[in-house]
């Protein structure tokens, strides 16, 4: 035995196993940058928005309404015509897509039925925007009569964002571990009470957090109301809270900053900007509810 | 010799069966009878015409290697298995005299009388105290119940299962924050309050550490003669402590079935000799 293989350890690390090491190093350096990559748009984005909004950027901006041709004033009616579509689509989108997720995953038994659902569930989803504008057109302003109103924009965005919240519901419920399920039924307990009691408490996060999101993308969209109740204008009192009624066209934050950016000759920039701004809050405040939610009942239940 | 053994050993069964009996209300002496009992999943054959008698008010114990149906047997009887796809039973289930196949049975009634407790302890995500007293809501009208019975239901459950003292004051405490042992026993008190027959009990210790399994081997000889409880089992040394009837099965058929002590000393069938001693499974 010579006296270099005493020293050398048994274990010692090869060169293969020098070059593995360093091939994992630089994979995970990559993959690092790459999740600090994705937050440089968001900041850079929203940081250079709100720079350039700066200006008309206060609270009189949210409160007024439009003057001078939608040239000065504020956003109030597009605000509140948003909150209006938003809130009234979702009173149509979350009993119906709610209660579909829970049957669709809590009740149906693997058929043709329930296959021929979820297909279109999963091809509803992928469905452009500008094609549930065109379907909201046909089926509600003009078939169902509805003309072009609130009514009319908010079931449209109802559709678009039924199959989203059908499927989070249903995402949410499987979570649920089935031994739960179990131990009800073997307690005697129906398919409806273990839902109520069990299910249904242990995945009202999720759920909430599949709708909110839909909220995010049903004050987003500018298509699906463009045709079927947003309007370019509209005279509403200053901070008026009701100023719509469902059977009228209202304006929306969305279609709002379409008109002013490409409508209407010499809105100043930082108003297109104060726009943007006041939809994105809308939508990141949203955000935050859901997170906030979902971060308390996670807290809540242990299992 | 051996035979005098278990032949004493016999008869001191039989006599403290009957004293566990008289002890009782009323019941029928078989509290399972199963004849020709099939299932299949799917194109699987997981039974073969099973035929078998158990006992009302003493232990019996399912055991043989994995695969060989016992947990499947033990589902049949509050319709577990109904809950997968693909599964079709053929033969009767008689409980307590009623074919629980029966169309008018009602799964929600046979499952009041015939509970389950699993492998993995599985309370469910509210409190200790709701846990136990989970089985008697779902089971009355709403407003029917007031506060002072369910509480006295549940103190009743867990004292049975030795658990009160050690819960007492945290009964809002969640249930799945107890020890592994404990939500074991939390498992078969909410069974309880519902005034069951029988007991199944798939595998109720292979999560539990030695202390564990002690602690639940001694509440299910405490339980025994007032339930009839059948037990599924990997633990062959587990089955002779604690079962006074031992079913042997083997690739979906039952293979023997006698009491344990017999069982294991003059198995009757080359099979189940070989399985005791360790020859395979």
């Amino acid at each position: 035995m010579d006296g270099n293989e005493h020293t050398k350890n048994l274990f010692a690390a090869t060169d293969l196993i020098h070059k593995k090491l360093r091939a994992q190093r630089t994979v995970k350096w990559i993959f690092g940058s790459m999740s600090v990559v994705i937050l440089i748009p968001l900041v850079a984005l929203t940081s250079y928005l709100i720079i350039r909004a700066w200006p008309s950027l206060t609270w009189d901006f949210i409160t007024d309404v439009p003057k001078q041709g939608m040239r000065s004033g504020g956003i109030w009616p597009a605000l509140i015509g948003t909150l209006y579509t938003v809130t009234f689509s979702l009173l149509v989108a979350v009993p119906v897509g709610v209660m579909a997720g829970i049957y669709l995953n809590e009740y149906a038994r693997e058929s043709w039925f329930t296959r021929i659902v979820n297909l279109a569930v999963v091809n509803l989803a992928g469905v452009p925007s500008i094609v549930h504008a065109l379907f909201g057109l046909g089926a509600f302003v003009v078939f169902a009569g509805l003309g072009k109103s609130i009514l009319s924009a908010s079931l449209t965005l109802a559709i678009m964002t039924l199959p989203v919240i059908i499927v989070s519901t249903k995402e949410a419920l499987f979570a649920v571990p089935v031994t739960f399920r179990m131990a009800c039924w073997n307690l005697g307990a129906s398919r409806w009470q273990t839902i109520r009691t069990i299910v249904l408490p242990n995945s009202i996060g999720g759920i909430l957090t599949g709708i909110i999101l839909q909220v995010c993308r049903a004050a987003g969209e500018t298509a699906p109301i463009m045709f079927t109740g947003a309007v370019f204008f509209k005279f509403v009192k200053r901070g008026d809270l009701f100023p719509y009624k469902p059977t009228e066209q209202c304006m929306a934050l969305s279609y709002h900053l379409h008109t002013i950016s490409t409508q209407v000759p010499g809105v100043p920039e930082s108003m297109l900007y104060a726009t943007a701004v006041v939809l994105l809050g809308f939508v990141l405040a949203f955000n935050a509810i859901a997170i906030v939610l979902r971060t308390r009942i996670r807290n809540r239940k242990k299992w | 010799m051996i035979r005098a053994t278990s032949l004493l050993m016999t008869m001191y069964m039989v006599f403290s069966d009957d004293t566990v009996m008289g002890s009782n209300r009323n019941r029928p002496k078989y509290a399972i009878e199963t004849s020709n009992l099939n299932l299949w999943y799917g194109d699987f054959q997981a039974l073969l015409s099973v035929c078998s008698k158990i006992k009302a008010g003493i232990i019996t114990a399912l055991i043989g290697p994995s695969g060989c149906g016992k947990t499947t047997l033990l589902r049949c009887f509050n319709r577990m298995n109904e809950r997968f796809e693909g599964v079709r039973v053929e033969g009767s289930v008689e409980i307590l005299g009623s074919n629980i196949y029966d169309p008018e049975v009602s799964v929600v009634e046979l499952r009041k009388k015939v509970g389950m407790v699993f492998q993995r302890p599985n309370p469910l995500p509210l409190s200790i105290h709701d846990n136990v007293a989970f089985g008697i809501k779902v089971h009355s009208p709403r407003r029917s119940l007031n506060k002072y019975e369910i509480d006295t239901a549940v103190q009743k459950a867990l004292q049975e299962v030795f658990l009160f003292d050690s819960v007492k004051d945290k009964l809002r405490r969640k249930g799945t924050e107890l020890q592994l042992e404990q939500q074991q026993k939390l498992c078969i008190a909410r069974l309880l309050p519902l005034k069951p027959e029988l007991l199944l009990m798939d595998e109720p210790c292979s999560a539990l550490d030695a202390a564990g399994t002690e602690a639940v081997e001694e509440l299910l000889l405490s339980l025994r003669g007032q339930y009839t409880i059948v037990i599924v089992t990997h633990n062959m040394a587990q089955a002779r402590r604690i079962s006074d009837e031992c079913i042997y099965m083997l690739n979906g058929e039952l293979i023997e079935h006698g009491e344990t002590a017999n069982l294991f000393l003059n198995p009757k069938d080359k099979r189940t000799e070989e399985y005791i001693e360790g020859r395979y499974g």
